[in-house]
């Protein structure tokens, strides 16, 4: 039982980190190439997460998901799917809560490539995909694994917007960081300090990673 | 034969912050495998135009025929993408793929190896095809650029100080490597460059520009 919630812990980090790559690259793209003052609107949105307490989107996105909201409703009519108290809703709550992490990522990654990279692609009659995809990318590979650390890291370790929306369902919703909290609640410190050991290795490691690809980068540009 | 006029007014935030002080209004004909040479003075437009026939920035109004094609019309309302003009664009310094070789940068334009292998051995590059940019010196990143350009086969070929990066000694054999591409390849060929001397070693004709208008044009010695 005590890995159980590391294991959906894992498995919830695994999903949000692989669909935030795929879901943040074209808004990195978006933000970063084109020049309209309105899109900073829609960037402050996608970096809100990061400067609100995760109970105030925890509970803005319980009240979204909930059966008998306008949209939470209209999923569990058409696709039978319920996001709250589920391990979907978890999912999809991670992703708005790790948004911020992958885009800055993503966004200073693009930023420090030189722009006419773009134009010298189209130059040589290729399209937008095909130059993110052979040219871009391959360029910003740090970024990106910077960002997916990141992300992967911060769905670990997120607990306000999980409890908010997910509660405390065994095998479902219950990630390590909940069973943390609720082990303390009863108590049980041999147990806690499982989890929290655990945590810290996991999380320790992830910093490491990410702190040795940064200098191995910086050695490379010297 | 390419005949163009190209008017583009330049934004008045850039004129405020100096940021070069005019747009461009330059109108001529360029004989079919001539290399004209274009001159002037920094903040003269000189990039700007090179910039506007690639498509890289839009023309205000004006029009763009290529041996007998239409790219850019701005009365017929025809204004084709850059990869859809054939043109082969070096910038002023290379802009390079940083994570191809040698090789699969020219590959990149145009995915014949033979092609590019003839290239490569046409401009001296075949001992360094499967080494990086970074792996390369200036002079041999000057070539791998206008072998890219090249690749594409382009109907105007155009230069964007293509010497300025290098020292004198190596400036002579960049030269020759220009010259010997236009002899194999008779593209029509518009160089950018602020140094007199590759104007009069390589060009057929120049265009003085100032203020972004045409001040005068002459023959060189054929």
């Amino acid at each position: 039982m005590i890995w159980q919630p590391l294991l959906l812990s894992l498995r919830l980090g695994v999903i949000v980190t692989a669909v935030m790559i795929v879901v943040t690259l074209p808004l990195a793209a978006l933000f970063t190439r084109v020049r309209r003052r309105w899109l900073a609107l829609l960037e402050s949105l996608a970096t809100l997460p990061m400067v609100l307490p995760p109970t105030v989107v925890g509970f803005y996105l319980l009240i979204a998901f909930a059966p008998n909201s306008p949209w939470g409703g209209w999923l569990n009519r058409t696709i039978g799917l319920r996001l709250a108290f589920s391990f979907a809703g978890i999912v999809l709550a991670s992703c708005i809560s790790s948004l911020p992490f992958m885009l800055q990522s993503l966004k200073s990654g693009m930023q420090s490539l030189d722009a006419r990279l773009w134009e010298a692609s189209y130059s040589l009659g290729k399209g937008r995909v095909t130059t993110l995809l052979r040219v871009i990318l391959p360029n910003m590979r740090p970024a990106i694994f910077s960002g997916m650390i990141l992300t992967f890291a911060h769905t670990l370790g997120e607990f306000g917007v999980v409890l908010m929306v997910g509660g405390s369902i065994p095998g479902q919703t219950r990630t390590i960081s909940v069973a943390l909290f609720e082990r303390v609640e009863a108590l049980d410190f041999t147990v806690a300090h499982h989890y929290a050991l655990v945590m810290v290795v996991i999380s320790y490691t992830a910093v490491l990673v990410l702190n040795l690809l940064q200098r191995s980068q910086l050695e490379r540009r010297a | 034969m390419i005949r163009f006029y190209v008017r583009k007014s330049h934004p008045a935030r850039r004129r405020r912050s100096g940021q070069g002080q005019f747009g461009i209004d330059v109108e001529f004909t360029l004989r079919s495998g001539s290399i004209t040479g274009v001159i002037g003075a920094s903040g003269s437009g000189k990039t700007t135009l090179l910039r506007t026939l690639a498509g890289l920035t839009h023309a205000d109004e004006g029009f763009l025929e290529v041996e007998g094609n239409t790219w850019f019309n701005s009365a017929m309302n025809i204004r084709l993408p850059p990869q859809k003009r054939q043109v082969g664009l070096v910038f002023q310094d290379y802009v390079l793929f940083p994570n191809l070789t040698v090789r699969q940068n020219v590959l990149f334009a145009r995915n014949e190896r033979e092609d590019a292998d003839r290239l490569l051995q046409l401009l001296g590059l075949s001992a360094h095809a499967n080494h990086y940019p970074n792996e390369i010196s200036g002079g041999q990143q000057q070539r791998t650029a206008l072998a890219r350009a090249l690749a594409r086969r382009p109907l105007l070929l155009l230069l964007d100080e293509p010497f300025s990066a290098l020292d004198e000694g190596l400036r002579e054999q960049a030269r020759e490597a220009v010259r010997a591409a236009h002899s194999a390849t008779g593209v029509t060929t518009l160089l950018v460059s602020h140094d007199r001397i590759d104007i009069e070693r390589l060009c057929d004709e120049v265009i003085e520009l100032d203020g972004g208008r045409v001040r005068g044009s002459d023959f060189g010695e054929e």
